[in-house]
């Protein structure tokens, strides 16, 4: 490059500066508060953190209806305190996730954040909430480094459960309700959520008395499954636990039952699709966050005030935001404090709280202690709910 | 020992598959000395058309499957004539960076909203399923008729190959292009020929294919499309018994060492064979050091 183009790069790069540092400027509130995060006198600042572009954009989406109909429902009060919602978008992008957080909390001053939806923003995001002392609550993020890393990271919880326990739950219901005695596994080796379950799935298969007869993996392109599904059909399990995401499973399920295997088919949340194979699935087994069916009248009260705001059924995503936000107006009232230190204890010390997706009580890693959803798949395209199984 | 034979027979459903695919490689390999790349995604494009066919189209199976192989033959002709044959006095690397882009862009250009769709489709079985259980193996009718097609393919080549004209110049060609011009022989038209005929044999693959592993989506031709390649080199590349040969080796290799050994070596141990087969008859199974080409 000549001097000169040296020179146009630099000012290039100079004016782009200016114009990124005087549009924050132009965002920042007139006369904002130098009060401490929590904001002043009776308001509490809740950010909602979700990615309203993007390829998880209608992931993002869901969220924010479920955040937003959550503090409408509350008349945006928890307890004596005001509520004031502060919505920012990270695109599902990690760089972006980090500058939203600190805008959340050094400009808008919130007391608590509600995101973000995947781990890949919610990681980096919650490492400057726990700096900076903010509760932060993510409907969605299911990595364990979400709250500990390694350490605990105290400010930071979550509403979902995490994926082993998919596999624990999975296990229970198979033993206790399916009474099974033994189970064939299949996983995909280069998958941590398959791997996660189907791990869990055996130990507590095992501990329970239960026999695991085979222990099959399978790489991602993989579509021949016939030499390992006809080993297994020649010792006939109880179950077929299915770890996987919903076309893997449809076509694993196709195979076995072309072999001969009569096993009931189960599985995690992955198998939650419109696409799918209902007809080859029908009769099969898996863990769910929730079910619209569940009977609780929390459910049927939220099902029913979604359908009225937005005409659609909630998805898990809008579901588990509702509750996320549900927990901080708890925790605020509990604290009677906009005072971030304050509502991180009282959301630690939630104990059996109702909400759509369970009675949650939060362990000492920030996760919710609360039962898994157990939904049956139709041949009509359907999930019918079987049961709810505690942890 | 039923256990065993069952295992068997699941390889070599897996081996014919794969031999349907490769015998389109073995064949333009042979003529053009050209690996075509994009061969896997016209078995893509060829399950697709078969699947359209007799879902949504209402053909009976075995007419989907035929006008399946037409629209391929036509693609595989095509192709030829846009991506190879201006390249086909450039060096041999141009022709292979030629093939990946053509790959490349039939598997991203499907996966658009308006052509196939990214997602996965789940295919119903046009014919009913049934099995035959014989002394303790089962033998399906899926199973037979993709044996079937391939020993009719196997047959029609071989016939076309050593007893027609059209195979007669197909030799010529694989020999020496600028010999077989002088001989009379139109080398344009004869690959073109041969490309449409590989082509036509890919979809065929591909609609059994999507029979027997009833899933399609636009990238399933990469994974069946390397093994068959490999499957090609394996049998000894240009050769079209070698083809077949390969192919059910290595559907036996992946089958028993899923069922006997370990389902996460599979793919490890077939490669490894083929590296150390290759090692020692470099010019495959069936290669001779002066093999007879197509």
């Amino acid at each position: 490059m000549s001097k000169s183009k040296w020179f146009l790069f630099l000012a290039v790069a100079v004016i782009a500066v200016a114009l990124v540092v005087s549009g924050c400027g132009g965002a920042k509130e007139q006369g904002a508060q130098q009060e401490q995060n929590g904001s002043s006198g009776n308001v509490v600042k809740i950010g909602l953190m979700t990615p309203l572009q993007g390829d998880v954009k209608t992931f993002g989406e869901s969220v924010q209806k479920g955040f937003e109909l959550a503090l409408e429902e509350a008349n945006y009060k928890a307890g004596d305190f005001t509520i004031e919602k502060v919505i920012v978008d990270d695109r599902n992008d990690a760089t972006e996730a980090t500058n939203v957080a600190t805008k959340l909390i050094d400009q808008d001053k919130v007391a608590a954040i509600v995101g973000s939806v995947t781990s890949k923003c919610t990681i980096p995001a919650s490492a400057i909430a726990q700096a900076k002392g903010v509760v932060m609550v993510s409907p969605t993020a299911t990595a364990a480094k979400v709250t500990m890393d390694p350490d605990r990271k105290d400010y930071i919880f979550r509403a979902c459960f995490i994926d082993p326990f998919q596999g624990t739950v999975g296990a229970r219901f198979a033993l206790n309700d399916l009474k099974a005695k033994t189970a064939a596994i299949m996983y995909d080796q280069g998958n941590d959520y398959t791997i996660g379950l189907a791990k869990a799935f055996k130990q507590e298969f095992e501990k329970g008395g239960g026999k695991v007869i085979a222990e099959e993996a399978y790489a991602q392109q993989d579509v021949d499954f016939s030499a390992v599904l006809t080993n297994i059909a020649k010792q006939q399990p109880d179950i077929l636990y299915l770890p996987d995401y919903y076309q893997k499973v449809s076509l694993i399920g196709k195979q076995a039952r072309d072999k001969g295997i009569t096993a009931a088919f189960l599985g995690g949340d992955g198998w939650d699709s419109t696409e799918l194979d209902f007809a080859t699935m029908d009769g099969g087994y898996f863990t769910a966050h929730y079910s619209s069916d569940d009977p609780r009248p929390e459910v049927a009260n939220w099902v029913t005030k979604f359908k009225e705001k937005y005409g659609s059924e909630p998805d898990s995503f809008a579901t588990l935001a509702y509750d996320a936000t549900k927990l901080v107006l708890k925790a605020i009232e509990d604290a009677k404090s906009n005072d971030p230190a304050k509502i991180k204890e009282a959301l630690q010390a939630i104990k059996d709280y109702p909400v759509v997706s369970g009675n949650i009580t939060f362990d000492d890693q920030g996760n919710p202690v609360k039962a898994a959803a157990i939904l049956q798949v139709q041949k009509d395209g359907s999930y019918k709910f079987v049961t709810t199984v505690k942890p | 020992m039923e256990f065993f034979l069952n295992q068997v027979i699941n390889g070599i459903q897996l081996g014919l598959v794969y031999a349907l695919i490769a015998l389109g490689y073995t064949m333009v390999y042979g003529i053009v000395k050209l690996i075509n790349f994009a061969h896997g995604d016209v078995f893509m494009v060829g399950a697709f058309l078969g699947y359209f066919g007799f879902t949504y189209w209402g053909l009976p199976w075995p007419v989907a499957i035929l006008v399946s192989m037409v629209i391929c033959a036509i693609l595989g002709v095509v192709i030829e004539r846009i991506a190879y044959r201006p390249l086909r006095y450039a060096p041999r690397i141009v022709a292979l960076i030629s093939a990946i882009g053509v790959s490349f862009f039939l598997e991203y250009f499907c996966s658009l909203k308006f052509v196939f769709g990214a997602n996965y489709r789940v295919v119903q079985r046009p014919l009913p399923e049934i099995s035959w259980h014989i002394g303790g193996i089962t033998i399906t009718n899926i199973q037979l008729l993709i044996l079937v097609a391939v020993v009719g393919m196997l047959i029609l080549l071989q016939w076309i190959v050593h007893r027609t004209k059209v195979g007669a110049a197909m030799r010529t060609v694989s020999f020496d292009h600028d010999a077989a011009r002088l001989m009379g022989v139109n080398v344009d038209r004869t690959i073109s020929f041969t490309f449409a005929l590989g082509s036509a044999m890919a979809a065929m693959g591909g609609v059994l294919y999507a029979i027997a592993y009833p899933q399609i989506q636009p990238f399933m031709g990469i994974m069946p499309g390397l093994k068959a390649f490999t499957a090609a080199v394996l049998g000894g590349i240009g050769l079209i018994p070698g083809a077949v040969l390969g192919a059910l080796i290595m559907g036996q290799v992946e089958t028993m060492t899923a069922a006997f050994i370990s389902s996460q070596l599979r793919d490890a141990i077939a490669f490894a064979i083929l590296i150390i087969v290759l090692l020692f008859r470099p010019s495959g199974i069936l290669g001779r050091t002066e093999p007879e080409k197509v």
